[in-house]
């Protein structure tokens, strides 16, 4: 990519006045993150893109929520499936803090239980997980006390 | 006060099962105490399980209380689609205590969450059947009198086997016990089990047959080698006859040493066992039900 593109590109996708940046996303799992924080749902102004290069990461999304500022507990939701994700907090432009994700003891919904025989495969029920291990990451069902792997999580 | 329940044996500490196993031998010596005089308990068997069905019920029948509810789910409004959540709600309203098994793991830690009285899980698929274990305790207590200390040898499928998971758990709250694990390479006891064991400090050794190291064993316990377990069914008939016991097998063992099974037995236990005073099996399935009268009443607050 050119460099005089990248740089409208940027402008194009940055400056906000207040709010959040959450950039490092997989680019595979931007539309995730959207639904796990709910972004579907704000009224304020949103800005993402996605395919970006990166050096790091090959293909990265980034996402810019006006005058939202998250909570710990809300953000590392992300963590799942943006282990790399680095928060920028903004105030009147200027990046006032800088955070990562951490990822949770407990993981509520978002995760679906690998275990086919699972009740909450086969019924509505929000499912829950004790994180047992970060890295890998591993999680043990709170209802059939089975245990996700890393590689064998999928979002719900 | 919160509820208890009874979903998975790790809900319970040390005390717990020693205020159960204490209130069992009570049971024994006086079945019948009507305890549940006036009190319903709902018997929700959506999976068929004749064996713990009639245990519970024979419990609840002893101790005075009446009972609804069904034996398969044929016969109840899942065969219409009702959900869990709805059946468990619902019933729920009409009784002092739910007892259930479902097919689904985790049906049982689920139910205990929507329904507001106590649920005693009787097997929720592949996952717990905590008053299997609690009754197996008993017996290890009554017949070797302590649960310190104890050799076991496990022995068929320990990869699936659940009673022999939760008996592990549970053993290994008590001092010193020694593992024995005996069964194919196709179902050896899980390496999580195997790790728990390590990090407590616990000795355990692994064998591929059943030979004479048997005689060191307090406690046998055998369970099934299903055929369905196996992906390849040429293994199955490789196996099928190496973990089978028989009478000669026993002639040097402990005088002590008594042989469990959760049962249903298939071949694993040649019939000839059955006469030596080793075979402790059906006694086993008896002392179920003091097990579970001493369940109910801690969990209700009877005694």
């Amino acid at each position: 990519m050119p460099d005089s593109f990248k740089k409208k590109l940027k402008l194009k996708v940055s400056a906000i006045n207040n709010g959040t940046v959450i950039d490092h996303i997989p680019s595979e799992n931007l539309f995730k993150v959207i639904s796990i924080l709910g972004l579907q749902k704000v009224k304020s102004q949103i800005t993402f893109g996605f395919n970006f290069e990166s050096e790091k990461m090959g293909s990265k999304a980034i996402i810019k929520v006006s005058d939202v500022f998250f909570e710990d507990d809300e953000i590392n939701k992300i963590s799942l499936i943006a282990r790399n994700a680095k928060l920028n907090i903004i105030r009147d432009y200027e990046v006032i803090e800088k955070r990562v994700v951490e990822v949770p003891d407990k993981v509520i919904g978002i995760v679906k239980c690998f275990n086919p025989k699972c009740i909450t495969n086969n019924e509505e029920i929000t499912t829950y997980f004790n994180v047992i291990s970060k890295k890998p990451l591993d999680l043990k069902c709170k209802y059939c006390e089975k245990i996700t792997h890393e590689h064998q999580m999928m979002i719900k | 006060m919160k509820k208890k329940d009874l979903i998975s044996i790790t809900d319970y500490s040390k005390e717990d099962y020693l205020r159960i196993l204490e209130l069992a031998a009570d049971f024994e010596k006086n079945p019948n105490q009507r305890l549940l005089e006036g009190k319903v308990v709902a018997s929700l068997f959506f999976e068929p399980s004749t064996r713990t069905r009639l245990s519970f019920e024979t419990a609840i029948n002893r101790l005075g209380g009446r009972i609804i509810g069904f034996s398969d789910a044929g016969s109840s409004s899942v065969s219409k689609g009702e959900t869990l959540h709805d059946t468990i709600r619902m019933v729920s309203n009409y009784v002092d205590l739910i007892v259930m098994r479902h097919h689904l793991e985790g049906s049982a830690r689920y139910a205990a969450e929507v329904a507001d009285v106590p649920v005693i899980n009787a097997g929720d698929g592949a996952n717990q059947h905590p008053t299997q274990t609690l009754l197996d305790m008993y017996s290890i207590l009554k017949t070797q009198g302590t649960l310190d200390n104890i050799n076991i040898f496990m022995i068929g499928d320990l990869k699936y086997g659940r009673t022999v998971h939760s008996l592990l758990m549970a053993l290994s709250e008590f001092e010193k016990p020694i593992f024995n694990f005996i069964a194919p390479e196709e179902l050896a006891m899980p390496e999580e089990y195997k790790l728990f064991l390590k990090e407590k400090g616990i000795r355990f050794f692994e064998h591929t047959e059943i030979n004479e190291n048997i005689n060191h064993a307090d406690i046998i316990y055998m369970t099934r080698v299903q055929k369905e377990r196996f992906m390849d069914p040429i293994e199955y008939e490789k196996v099928k006859n190496v973990y089978i016991l028989k009478n000669n097998m026993l002639n040097d063992t402990k005088p002590n040493m008594r042989i469990l099974h959760p049962l249903p037995r298939i071949n694993e236990i040649h019939p000839d066992v059955d006469k030596n005073e080793k075979a402790y099996y059906f006694t086993q399935a008896k002392n179920g039900v003091y097990t579970r009268q001493a369940i109910i009443s801690h969990i209700l607050n009877l005694k």
